[in-house]
Order: C-alpha cells, then structure tokens, then sequence
C-alpha cells in the first residue's frame, strides 16, 4: 500500500438523498465509490489523487434491474455478476454478457460495476463499447433533479464527461427490441482473462432482405481517448451490402476514425490494424 | 526394510501447514517494537548524487535514516565482486538503486516521508542497451563495459568454412523476464554491536545472505546468523537479492539500536527494483555437409548484466556451456561476453543462461535444416550427441544417452509427423484472417549441479541427526521453496536407513544450526545435496552399527531402540557428509574445457500452436515434455516442476515483456506485465525416462529443476515458423511483432 490512508475519507451516507446533498452542498470535493475495482488500484500504487469518497455501494436506489415493454433498466449498481446471472439480460444484450464474462477476474466481476466502468471513463473499459451499440442512456441524478442523456455523447474527452460534479449515475437505460440485431464481441488483451484490453470491439448490424445493412454500430475501445461509437464507419456502411469493396472502403474509414496510441500495452500500429480486421470479420460473417 | 519411498508420491512435509495457513512467512512475523523499513531509490538511471533534502510535512526525528556513512563494514554486497553498493553515496548506476533507508513503528507514516525524500542528480548519460554497450558509447563499467568473456573452443573451427557445402547464419534475441515468485522479497532483522546480526527471510540461499552480512558488518561467523522462512516461490529471483534487502533491514535495526526491522517489498517495488532475466543476444554461423552433418559452429553470445557484476559472470557460464547443444560437433568455437548497461542487475532465474543460448540454437538448427533440405527432425537425428562422444567443452558422455529414443518418443505421443503434414495442407487453405496451426519441436540438455570446478569449490557439507526416541533430522542450508526440497530429502534419508518416511524430518535452513549446503540453485539440490543427505543418513547406521547397537538387518523398533542406547551412552547422534567429486572428472578454468557437468539432463520437447490472423496472438493448444532425468525421486513433484517450467517457458515466448523506458521497468504490475493464466495454458503433459546417473541419490536421480525452463521458446517459434511460414528470431514474440513480422512477409 502505497497510499497514505490518514489522507482519505470515505463516508457512508444514509441514503441517495443524502448522498446528493452532501455533494451539492460541496461540490467536487466528493467522489463515489462504488465497487472500488479501479479506485483500489490506484489507492495501492499511491497514485489516488482524490481523497473524499462516498460510499454508495449499499444504496437501495442505484440497484436492481427493471424491464419494461420500451427498456431493460440497470441500476449503476449492477454487477458484471449480475449481468451474467440474469438471463433476460444476456439473451437480450449479450454484448453485454460478453463483455461481463471478460472483465477482470471473478472477483472483480462480484464487486466491479457497470455504473463504474461508465464513470470510471477508462477508454480500456470492457462494457461501454457494448453499451454503445445498445444506444444506452444514462440518468444523472442530483439534489436539484434529474436528467437523461444519450451515452453516446457523454464522454467529452480523455476522462471528461457531460457530469457535473453534484451528479450521480444511478441508472443505465437500454432500450429494447435489438433482438435481431446480428453482434460480434472480441476483447483482445493477449491473455484469454484478467487482461486490459489493447482493443475491446462490440459491434451489431442488420442485414436486410435485400442483402443490404441496416442499422449498422461499431463500439470500440482502447482505441482512442475515449470509447467510442464509429459514426463515419457505420455511415460507410448503411445500405451497402457486405463484399469486398463495402469491407475495404469500411475499414479505411474504421482506421481514420479511431486514434489509437503507443503505450506499454501495445501499438497504434497494431491498434488500427486489429481495429479493421475485427471489422473486416464482422462483416464477413454477417452474411452467414 | 520398508519398501521404497523413492519415487512414490508421498505428502508433501510442509503441505499440511500450507493448506492450513499455519505455514509462516516472514510477513507473518512480528516482533516486540518492530519498526518497518523503507528504501529511498534513485530516480534516475546514471549520475551523481548532488544532495538528498527531507521535505515538509514529516516528523524526521521519529525516523532511523540510514546512509552509505551509516556502514560498518564495507559498503559492497559480496557475492562475486565487490562492485554494488548496499546504498550509493556519489554515483547512481541504474534506476531505482538503493541510496538511503528509512525505518518507522508506523507504516503509513513511512511511505509518506518516503516520497518526501528528495534526491537531487545530476544526470550522466546511461546506456540502455546490449548493442550500446558493446559499441560503448558511454563506458559505464571498469574499461570497457565487460563483466566477464568466455572463449570455448573445440577443434579448429577456423578450417571448416572452406570445406563445408553450406553456412548458414542466424541471429536470434531474448527479452527480460520477472521471476514473479508469488510471496515478494521480505525480511526481519535484529542487529546490534552486543548481539551481532540475525535476519530472517524469504529465500533460496541463506549462507549468500550469511557471507553478504560478514562484509557488511565486518563480523566474525559467529556473530551473525540467517534464518530461512517458509517462502513462497524463488525461480532464481531470491538467490542474490535476499543479501540487498537483508543488509538494509540489518543496517536499519543496527542504527535503531538493535530494535528489529521489517521490510516487505511490494509487487510494485519487487518487479521495478529487483533482478531479471538477462536478455540475451546470440549470432550463429554454422557449417555443414549436403547429407547434414555438422562440420562447425561458430557462436557469439551476449548476455546483458544490468549495472553491477552480481551473478552475471555465471550466468554466462552456463548459457555458454549449452550455446552448442546435444549435437556432436568437431569443430565449435563460442565466444561470449556479459556486458553492463544502466538498468537494474539481471539476475540468477531458473535455467541461468542456457534458455537464452538454447533458444538460438535451436532456432538456427531449423534454419539450417531447411537449408541443407531435410526436415528439423532428421537433421537433428544426424547430429545428435551419442555415449562416448563430446560436447563442445570436450566433456566425454559416459552415460548412455538417447537423444533419438527421445524425440521418437515424443513424436509418437504428439502424433507430431500426421500433424506436421496435416497442417501445412490445411493452412495453405486458410483465408485472411482464419487461424493457422503449427507444429515445432527443441531438442536440449541442461547440466545439474554448479559448472566446472563449482561443486570442488563450494564443498557443500549435509548433517544428519538422530535423536533418542529414533527420529532423524536432516542438517542442510538447502531451502524449500516450493520445489519439494524438504519431501525429496526425507524420502532420500528414509529409504537410506530403510525407515518410515514419518520418522525423517527436516531442520529450518539456520545458519546457527545447519551446515552449508550450498545454494539452492542450478538444478543441483536433488542430485548433489541429495546425494550428500544419503550418505549423512547412512553415516547414523553406520556409528550405530560401529558402536554395536544396530545388526545388518532391523525393524524400526531395533533403530529407535539402538539410538535410545547411544543418545544415552554418548550423546548426540549426528553425522555429516562432505561434497567429493566423482573420480575421473577434470575441468579446466582457463580453457573453458573438460567436464562442465557432472551429469545432464536431456530432453524433446514438442508445441503445437494456432497463430489468429485477426490479432496475430498465439496459443499453444498442445505442449509434450519427454526427458530422460535419471531416477525419478516423487514423481508428482517432478512433474509439477516440468509442468511449472514449461508455463514459465510459455510465458517467456508469448507474454512476459518487460517494457522499459531509460532504464526503468514501466510495467511493473501484474496488470500491464503480462503473464499467462491458467487458461491460456495448454495441456502440459510430461513424461520421465529413467536413466540412473552413477553418482546420483537415491538410485542415480540428477538434476531437474531448470531444465523446463529451456526448451519452450524454440520449440513455439519453430511451430509458429510453420503456420505462419515467418522466421522469428525475438522472445517475447508479442502480437505486435508476430503483426510486423507477417505484414514484412505479404
């Protein structure tokens, strides 16, 4: 442990409610702490710059899973357990459930969650490419109300978001009837578990009758500043039908639209590289 | 008598403990007014130290501060040289080297004036890599950045290129590996001018630790003592080491007065700060006959020592004796050289070299197959090493050996011919992006026991002691470090004395209390100090039988009966056995020639790998260990060792790179060093051939513990050769190179 612990605090409110008023009466001084899986990582390695938490993890408000005849609703809570144990979800959404079964460990699977690997605003994060192609929507809570928000447009840049800091995520909305949707998952991380993605790929589309894609979306991660829904590529894609020319033109825009890095986990190089061979994939497989 | 215990699969004696949590490991100690201690480390990688500042914000009068001034003895870790520091007083040599300790009752309190501890240095320009140092451009150590050479030469290699039908060059490279033991470095100390100094700890070689602390303190035997924990896991990473951070704890609790210090590396600490897998560069040029025969070798070979000396000289050693493999060939001539750079000392891990070197070699001995048109497998079957014949050093093979027997073996249970052709037709039909299979092998041996001269040297003595109700207690410095030293050593003293395995125990490695055994390294724990635990046990059957207590034949009530009667009579019941070496052996110091080796280990080993062309990642769906290790001591244990070696070997291939910026590890956690799970694991299967070695314990068993550890690298790349048809010549082949390397090739 590297951190000096006498210089944090964690506090446990009594309820949603007081959480917010603690966090509009102090602005900014106040961070949740949920699961704790990223947060304990940086609190070892001495490197947790913040040092006010609150503790939200046994708050009633931000769990559960609702599903109505419009949307599947997760409570930020909600586990990478969760989603896998519950079989509305996975069948559903199972870019989701994919993406549950690779994150972390078991154990960071128990603890870690979806509300948090959002927050978090880790461009690596294994779920919000999925959540992307899911068009999900985000519930920001605050003392002074709340309000919903496409997640698309939530993340602003490298760990900058559309949040003010006297707003909570208590719930993540998705909206149904991707039943048909054709998906495709690959998290690449060279080890088969407890990897970090070097590219995480979730991707949907819809072949129509006349062979053309409909409703083509391209979550990806670790590929730029933030995760990101390819809106250039899936604009190259729309009413073409998938051969050779479509997958060609498609990956170029795909290699122009991220903006990987070099970092210690891998290369831009390889980053792109990947980027357009799980689409070239994808597409290849539409059609079977 | 009791049936043999040798080779069956026995408890192992400290597995109850373990399970249960009651094991202990230094960690799990604590002690009255302990203080904890912290290691204040340079920031950079060369230069001088201008001025150290303590910050604001720290009660400094509560702290012990140690520096270099703070020494007794000399400031120099002795091992080999005198050449590192325990602390730096003027100059910095590598990142994160130690430069001043600190010691608190409060833990939290001790990191945050660690991190207020400001060292101010004025930069000198460092050297990063191999090829730098050979070219020096900075000289950063003695004249000129060589810790060591070696000259092996073997006929006259210099005749062979005129009359050889064929050369074949190559040049081959290896990264650094972490050890990744799972318990980190960790000690306690007690030292002061009174008592003297005692540490105990996590480690391989508690009289390493013993001789660092004599120079450190300048104290007589005696008056210091090493105590060896329980510990979790060495691989090599807690041969040298355990003398760095058992002087800091020691000169901590000293300048406290004699208050013990406790100081516990974490992940973080342990993989910037400690030693490494040297990284190695290797340069073959080969000549040989159009019917395959090897005429001559020539082999450079350059291993990458990090800043000071420590084991660098025979790492090298030993990558040099193996450079050549199981082959018989006239005419070899293998230079090789350890040179400094500015990072962290690499160190001693299981295989010391000879991974590195084996790595090359059987690389190239595919490049040179199908360059002379014959497939790996009969070219090596034209080459290999036969009874009678030498190695490249000129030590004569006495024992029978069947490298052939071997890889027919493990083709058979691979089913590696069908599959070889299988997959080069199925991966000529593989489109863009499909996944590629191969199949590859690597043929090795691997010398138990310390090089040349090293046993004579070390003269390694074993203890066995009998007390009156009959238990016996073995006396050996030779630690458990997960391997199975303590079950093997029992199991090896009980069949000697024909006694119930329950009935032998083992002593906490101590050196108040046990001989020096040597170090628990180089493959030699089973087969030179076991051999020495055999004949102590039988020296207690011998006083008792001398003293007439004890007739040639007795139940276990006779021998406990017999002991009661000489405890009583006599005393204590000890006996001691000395190291001799096997007649007839003669090594050459300076000609780097004779037996290198009192025996090897040989071996094939075969991988089968799929290549994804959509992630250029590699798995190894299918891995074979055949080896011939002389008798198989307990065969759970050998095996577990085989089956660790090789997921180390596996890792070392595909997923363990160090990445380093000026000098420094940056990924130094188990997050962004990647190290394989159990599911990127193959089926690992082992099997033994049993070859008894003369001079070995226990029915002739030899050494086996590094031996693993050689052959996984080339035998995945010579497979990933044939799915993907490209020749990669690095370890670690990580998926961005494997991308490269396709992308040159298409």
């Amino acid at each position: 442990m590297r951190a000096y612990l006498p210089d944090y605090n964690l506090r446990a409110p009594r309820s949603l409610a007081d959480a917010l008023d603690l966090m509009a009466r102090e602005p900014g001084v106040w961070r949740a702490f949920a699961g704790g899986t990223d947060l304990m990582v940086l609190l070892e390695f001495g490197a947790l710059q913040h040092k006010n938490f609150l503790s939200i993890r046994h708050l009633p408000e931000l769990r559960g899973i609702e599903i109505t005849p419009e949307h599947v609703t997760l409570g930020a809570l909600t586990t990478y357990t969760h989603i896998q144990r519950d079989a509305d979800v996975r069948r559903e959404f199972p870019l989701l459930g994919a993406a549950g079964r690779e994150t972390g460990g078991i154990a960071i699977q128990n603890r870690g969650t979806l509300g948090g690997n959002v927050v978090n605003a880790s461009p690596a994060a294994d779920s919000p490419p999925a959540l992307l192609v899911y068009d999900a929507q985000l519930e920001l809570v605050s003392a002074s109300g709340a309000r919903w928000i496409d997640y698309r447009n939530f993340h602003t840049g490298y760990k900058q978001m559309d949040m003010r800091p006297d707003e909570l995520l208590r719930r993540i909305r998705l909206p149904r009837a991707t039943g048909d949707l054709k998906t495709y998952y690959r998290k690449v991380g060279t080890r088969k578990a407890q990897a970090i993605s070097k590219i995480c790929f979730a991707a949907g589309a819809r072949l129509a009758s006349d062979g053309r894609i409909k409703d083509a979306r391209l979550g990806l991660g670790s590929v730029a500043p933030t995760v990101l829904r390819c809106a250039r590529t899936e604009d190259v894609l729309r009413d073409r039908t998938p051969d050779e020319a479509t997958i060609k033109a498609a990956c170029a825009m795909l290699v122009e639209e991220i903006a990987p890095i070099d970092d210690m986990r891998s290369t831009a190089q390889y980053r792109a590289r990947v980027a357009a061979n799980l689409l070239a994939d994808f597409l290849v497989n539409l059609k079977k | 008598m009791l049936t043999e215990i040798v080779g069956k699969p026995v408890p192992r004696k400290e597995g109850r403990s373990k399970v249960t949590g009651a094991a202990r490991y230094v960690d799990d100690l604590r002690m009255p007014g302990m203080l904890y201690g912290a290691t204040v480390r340079s920031p950079v990688a060369r230069g001088r130290i201008r001025s150290v500042t303590f910050g604001e914000g720290v009660p400094w009068d509560e702290f012990v501060v140690v520096t270099a001034k703070d020494i007794p003895g000399e400031n120099a870790v002795a091992l080999i040289l005198l050449d590192q520091p325990y602390l730096a007083s003027e100059f910095v040599n590598h990142a994160e080297e130690p430069i001043l300790l600190l010691a608190h009752a409060d833990k939290q309190l001790l990191e945050r004036a660690r991190r207020a501890v400001h060292v101010d240095i004025e930069p000198l320009p460092a050297v990063f890599t191999l090829a730098d140092s050979l070219a020096r451009t900075q000289t950063i150590w003695g004249e000129d950045n060589i810790f060591k050479s070696y000259l092996v030469d073997k006929g006259n290699v210099d005749e062979v290129w005129a009359q050889a039908d064929l050369v074949v060059e190559g040049e081959y490279s290896t990264g650094a590996q972490e050890q990744l033991y799972i318990e980190t470095n960790g000690v306690i100390a007690v030292a002061n001018a009174e008592e003297g100094v005692t540490v105990w700890g996590s480690m391989q070689c508690p009289y390493y630790v013993h001789k660092a602390l004599l120079k450190l303190f300048a104290l007589p035997p005696e008056r210091v003592r090493v105590v060896q924990c329980e510990t979790g896991g060495g691989f090599g990473g807690k041969e040298e080491y355990p003398s760095m951070i058992g002087g800091h704890a020691a000169l901590l609790s000293w300048k406290a007065g004699g208050r013990p210090v406790k100081i516990i590396y974490d992940r973080a600490e342990d993989m910037v700060a400690t030693t490494k897998r040297h990284p190695s560069l290797t340069r073959h040029r080969t000549a040989v006959s159009r019917d395959g025969r090897l005429l001559g070798m020539e082999i450079e070979f350059v291993v990458d020592g990090g800043a000071y000396a420590t084991l660098s000289a025979v790492v090298l050693s030993r990558g040099t004796i193996h450079a050549a493999g199981p082959y018989n060939c006239p005419n070899v001539r293998i230079r090789s050289r350890a040179v400094a750079t500015n990072v962290p000392p690499h160190g001693a891990f299981r295989g010391f070299g000879a991974p590195q070197s084996i790595f090359a070699l059987e690389r190239q001995m595919d490049k040179v197959a199908a360059a002379v048109g014959l497939s790996p497998a009969e070219f090596r079957r034209r080459n290999f090493i036969r009874q009678g014949e030498t190695t490249a050093t000129g030590q004569v093979i006495r024992e029978p050996v069947d490298m052939a027997g071997l890889l027919d073996r493990a083709f058979e249970l691979t089913d590696y011919q069908a599959k070889r052709e299988r997959f080069a037709r199925e991966n000529a039909a593989v489109g863009a992006g499909g996944v590629k299979r191969g199949i590859g092998f690597a043929s090795f041996m691997h010398g138990a026991g310390f090089t040349g001269s090293g046993e004579d040297y070390l003269k390694s003595i074993v203890g066995a002691e009998a007390d009156a109700s009959g238990r016996v207690r073995i006396l050996a410095a030779s630690t458990e470090i997960g391997q199975g030293t303590n079950t093997i050593f029992a199991q090896i003293a009980s069949d000697a004395l024909g006694l119930n395995y329950d009935l032998v125990e083992m002593a906490q490695p101590d050196t108040g209390n046990v001989p020096d055994s040597g170090p628990t390294v180089a493959s030699r724990t089973c087969m030179i100090v076991g051999r020495l635990v055999e004949s102590a046990a039988l020296g207690l059957r011998q006083t008792l039988q001398g003293a007439g207590l004890l007739a040639d034949e007795y139940t276990e009530g006779d021998w406990r009966e017999a002991c009661r009667q000489y405890v009583e009579r006599y005393g204590a019941l000890k006996s001691f056995s000395q190291y001799k070496p096997p007649p007839g052996v003669r090594w050459d110091d300076e000609k780097y020639e004779g037996d290198a080796y009192g025996a090897f280990a040989w071996a094939v080993y075969v991988a089968e790998v799929s290549v994804d062309t959509l992630t250029y990642e590699t798995r190894v769906d299918d891995f074979v260990a055949v080896q011939e290790v002389g008798k198989v001591v307990h065969p759970i244990l050998a095996a577990g060792q085989i089956e660790g070696g090789v997921a180390q070997a596996i890792g070392f291939t595909l997923y363990e790179n160090v990445v380093w910026q000026d000098g420094r590890m940056v990924n130094n956690g188990m997050t962004n060093y990647v190290m394989p799970t159990s599911v990127d694991l193959p089926p690992i299967r082992v099997h033994f051939e049993e070859q008894p070695y003369e001079y070995g314990p226990a029915g002739g068993a030899k050494g086996i513990g590094e031996l693993p550890m050689d052959g996984g690298a080339p035998a995945i790349l010579n497979a990933i050769e044939q799915a993907t048809g490209v020749s990669f010549t690095h370890v670690p082949l990580m998926p961005e190179a494997l991308m490269r390397g396709l992308s040159e090739t298409t």
